[in-house]
């Protein structure tokens, strides 16, 4: 709370350097503002940026390190003999940081297992460390701001560009936020790349891309029965495509025969009612389909199923791929109702003048002009089908079976990730760094998927704008 | 689509009768296409009904979707409690000294008083397996209720009085009629003479069903007819709140930058792309990059609020920065012109007349994002915000749940009763998005212009 403190304090001052840098350029010219270069708050302004900026970098520096640097410094304070094991060699890393963290739930107050007097010790030098850091902190941080702001309010005079200085920092902000939006890509691949080398240099590429046995349990003793954990993710990828098939076959001729409807025969009233119920189903969270497919439609396929005696799976592909058809209903029918209205009129009047009837305009030449567009839609859905989680987390399996048969239950890409990473994990096990693996296949998949559907839509737009 | 169809086509049959005209007369263009004309009236008839069915096939999935939610979880929103006359003597709350403290007061045995109360109803039950199928009736909280209500009042201790309290949650949904007593006993979870002491109970008038307020007060809990959405609520408050001081910000920043000021070259082409790319990765993947960075890199704690705003605002920052583009579009160049002719600076132009005039459409953006974010489950499940959280988190700092996460959480509980309770809390959710997407419509409706 400290820092929250230290906060409030910053901002208040920067409000105090806004009036005063204002108040200056006033004073400086006898309240003829007219001489002024700027507006006299771009003075204010121009202190507060100058009193704030520096300050609060250097808090956000410090938040961010503190913890890797008073760590450190426990670290190497501690005794030799503390990092020794029980064994007499050195600890592991792995053993280090449960130390560092039984000293640091120790240092919190929190009741820690067994603390030796070591950790105590320990704790009570990481707590120490830390109050002087955090005074130290105030300390610079304080006298950064009222330094800044002195500086900058020493600056203030009639020739003082201002406003340029406060637009240059407002420039640079935005030019950041922009940049945002590259560094999440770049976050992205460089996490997944990097976890999957880990995983990769652990379970041969070809094992991972071709092998048809998944089954992720690493054994904790080497004799163990099953101990030998295989990552084959055929199986994955069989059953994340049967569900996504089953899917589209859902969406598509729904999705298609809807949007035709609604664009080319549906009076307006008609279309004024049904288009918002249908974007309705756009905003369910998955969640909730996951749960309307676990708990409503799955139990109401196997019953139906021992009705005509066939066996179907409680967790079966065809519940979870009915109902991710469901969610993706909307999304392809708002992209198709896009493009067929985006066909221009003239087409189809030309096609009714040859004496087309409206089905045959709209077979012969509506579709054929819209189809790219309808494409590219269908491959944005495709792409949604294959990274949605919780449907299937919900509603498929678990096991990896390598089959075709819908009845039965299969698991996907997203549902191995969930499971493999929810819970209490070791961080470099090849169970934990399967998953990143995992998400390396499915960010690629989808992002060659997008790449292709973005290129045909806008390939097409440009036929007709 | 013409079916050759000959019998189709009257004029030509009476052609064909009158015998004559038919040697010197061929088949003209007209007559093939009037030949062909009933079945293709009948194609674009069936064309037709395509579209309507299709159109009837989602509408009834939709209605499929809400009908059975709210018909399995309305009975959530009401609860069964009983009332018991309950006397908790001098001698169970003192201490070895005959004393009562506060420290005695918080140690001693609430189950007693409140299983005597029971057995009172009943003398008749003797043996122990008896009387543990009877205290089964009673909630697992309510002896922690009774310890809340002496502390709160210690004039209580030693006189007989009246207290109201939940029912365990299998009683809760026998009184809801939702369990099949023909079914064999050792099927169901409630035995013959547990169903009998209630109805025993029911006939006594001390079972009653009130609105259920522990489901919009409570946070997490093991008992169904205990547990409540509150704690998962204050978590997605939280973790929106989060999401939306950052959010905000950056993609009103970004989508200025990029539509008034950054210059057309490969670099702006290319946070283009980026954006676009990003709006369409799956939720999961941004989840894996929260916890390879912010939890591992940066050591931020898990299942924290913090982590999943930061995680949600990198997935809603496309859809805010597209539709901040889109507002930002819709305003004329005339307003731009003039006001830099007036001698604005491009930035002042910005401020003082294109922002205050794009800000309805960056809004609805805004809030659509948010909605989005709200409903989103799959990223808080990868750092950690699954746990079983108990306590109403305090701050963005604290273990926290979020409500879709709660809802998965409990779709997961093999309790009958959760099953009512997830649904009470999907109707929660939704009621949530459909208020904020009303917001949008209606900010959109109130101030969009049409230039």
């Amino acid at each position: 709370m400290q820092s929250f403190t230290l906060i409030l304090v910053l901002l208040v001052l920067t409000v105090v350097g806004f009036r005063l840098g204002r108040g200056r350029a006033v004073s400086v010219v006898g309240g003829e503002t007219r001489k002024l270069h700027s507006l006299p708050s771009y003075y204010g302004m121009y202190v507060a940026l100058w009193c704030g900026i520096p300050a609060f970098l250097m808090l956000g520096l410090w938040l961010a390190f503190q913890d890797t640097i008073l760590t450190q410094m426990t670290l190497a304070s501690l005794p030799d003999t503390a990092l020794v094991g029980p064994d007499g060699e050195r600890m592991s890393d792995s053993r280090i940081g449960l130390l560092l963290n039984d000293i640091r739930n120790t240092a919190q107050g929190n009741i820690a297992s067994a603390s030796t007097e070591i950790v105590r010790e320990a704790a009570a030098y990481y707590n120490s460390l830390k109050a002087t850091g955090g005074w130290l902190l105030t300390v610079v941080v304080l006298a950064l701001a009222v330094g800044g702001a002195g500086w900058a309010w020493k600056r203030v005079s009639p020739d003082l560009r201002a406003r340029n200085g406060v637009e240059l920092a407002v420039k640079v902000f935005m030019v950041i936020c922009s940049t945002i939006a590259i560094f999440t890509t770049i976050g992205i691949i460089l996490s997944l790349l990097f976890e999957s080398l880990r995983f990769f240099s652990k379970v041969p590429v070809t094992e991972f891309l071709f092998g048809t046995h998944w089954s992720p349990q690493i054994s904790l003793r080497a004799d163990q029965v099953g101990s030998s954990g295989s990552f084959g993710a055929i199986p994955l990828f069989a059953g994340t495509f049967l569900i996504s098939a089953i899917a589209m076959a859902v969406a598509v001729p729904i999705g298609l025969l809807s949007a035709i409807y609604m664009a080319e025969y549906a009076p307006r009233k008609v279309r004024g009612i049904v288009k918002p119920m249908l974007e309705i189903l756009a905003g369910i969270p998955t969640v909730v389909y996951g749960f309307f497919a676990a708990l409503t439609v799955a139990p109401f396929f196997r019953d139906s199923g021992q009705l005509f005696g066939l066996s179907i799976s409680s967790e079966s592909a065809l519940a979870a791929g009915l109902v991710m058809g469901i969610m993706i209903i909307p999304f392809v029918s708002s992209l198709s109702d896009d493009v067929i209205t985006a066909v221009p009129n003239a087409m189809r009047e030309g096609s009714y003048g040859l004496g087309a009837t409206h089905s045959e305009t709209i077979k012969r030449v509506v579709l054929p002009a819209a189809l790219p567009g309808i494409v590219g839609g269908i491959l944005l859905a495709v792409s949604r089908a294959i990274g949605e989680t919780m449907i299937v987390v919900m509603a498929a399996g678990l096991a990896a079976n390598l089959t075709a048969n819908p009845f039965e239950a299969v698991t996907t890409v997203t549902v191995q990730i969930v499971t493999l990473l929810v819970g209490d994990q070791e961080f470099d096990s090849p169970k934990t760094l399967a998953a990143f693996a995992l998400g390396l296949v499915l960010f690629t998949i989808t992002l060659v998927l997008n790449v292709i559907a973005l290129r045909v839509v806008r390939k097409y737009r440009e036929q007709y704008e | 689509m013409a079916s050759p169809n000959p019998n189709a086509y009257d004029p030509a049959a009476a052609a064909a009768a009158e015998g004559t005209a038919v040697s010197t007369r061929t088949r003209t263009t007209a007559d093939i296409v009037n030949a062909g004309l009933k079945g293709r009236y009948r194609a674009e008839k069936r064309f037709r009904m395509y579209g309507v069915i299709a159109i009837a096939a989602a509408l009834m999935m939709v209605t499929t979707l809400f009908v059975s939610i709210v018909s399995k979880g309305y009975t959530a929103f009401a609860i069964t409690s009983i009332s018991l006359p309950v006397t908790v003597e001098r001698d169970l709350v003192a201490n070895a000294e005959g004393e009562i403290t506060d420290r005695s007061i918080a140690f001693a045995n609430y189950a007693a008083p409140l299983r005597a109360a029971l057995e009172a109803q009943f003398p008749e039950v003797e043996s122990r397996s008896e009387r543990r199928a009877l205290y089964e009736i009673l909630s697992d909280g309510a002896s922690f209720q009774l310890q809340r209500m002496i502390e709160e009042n210690p004039d209580l201790i030693g006189r007989e009085f009246t207290m109201t309290s939940p029912v365990s949650s299998d009683f809760d949904v026998l009184n809801k009629g939702q369990i099949d007593l023909t079914v064999p006993e050792n099927m169901r979870r409630v035995s013959d003479a547990q169903a009998g002491w209630f109805e025993a109970l029911q006939e006594r008038g001390l079972i009653e069903t009130t609105f259920n307020t522990n489901l919009f007060t409570n946070g997490d809990s093991r008992q169904p007819e205990l547990a409540g959405i509150w704690g998962a609520v204050v978590g997605s408050f939280y973790t929106l709140m989060v999401t939306l001081l950052l959010s905000f910000p950056i993609g009103v920043a970004a989508a200025v930058y990029l539509e008034e000021f950054a210059p057309k070259n490969k670099w702006t082409d290319l946070i283009e792309v980026n954006i676009n790319n990003l709006a369409a990765v799956p939720s999961i993947v941004f989840g894996l990059l929260g916890l390879a960075v912010f939890l591992q890199v940066f050591g931020l704690p898990r299942s924290a609020p913090v982590v999943g705003g930061l995680v949600l605002t990198l997935m809603t920052l496309p859809t805010i920065i597209i539709a901040s583009r889109a507002a930002l579009k819709s305003v004329p160049p005339s307003i731009r012109e003039a006001a830099l002719g007036v001698g604005a600076s491009k930035l002042q132009m910005i401020t003082h007349h294109v922002l205050p005039l794009a800000m309805p459409g960056m809004l609805t953006g805004t809030i659509i994002g948010m909605a989005q974010a709200l409903g989103e489950t799959a990223p808080l499940l990868m750092i950690g915000m699954v746990a079983f959280v108990v306590d109403i988190p305090g701050g963005p700092m604290d273990p926290a749940t979020v409500l879709p996460v709660q809802i998965y959480l409990w779709a997961d509980s093999p309790e009958r009763a959760f099953v009512a309770k997830t649904s009470a809390a999907i109707m929660v959710l939704l009621a949530f998005l459909v208020f904020m997407n009303a917001a949008a419509v209606l900010l959109r409706k109130k101030f969009e212009r049409r230039w």
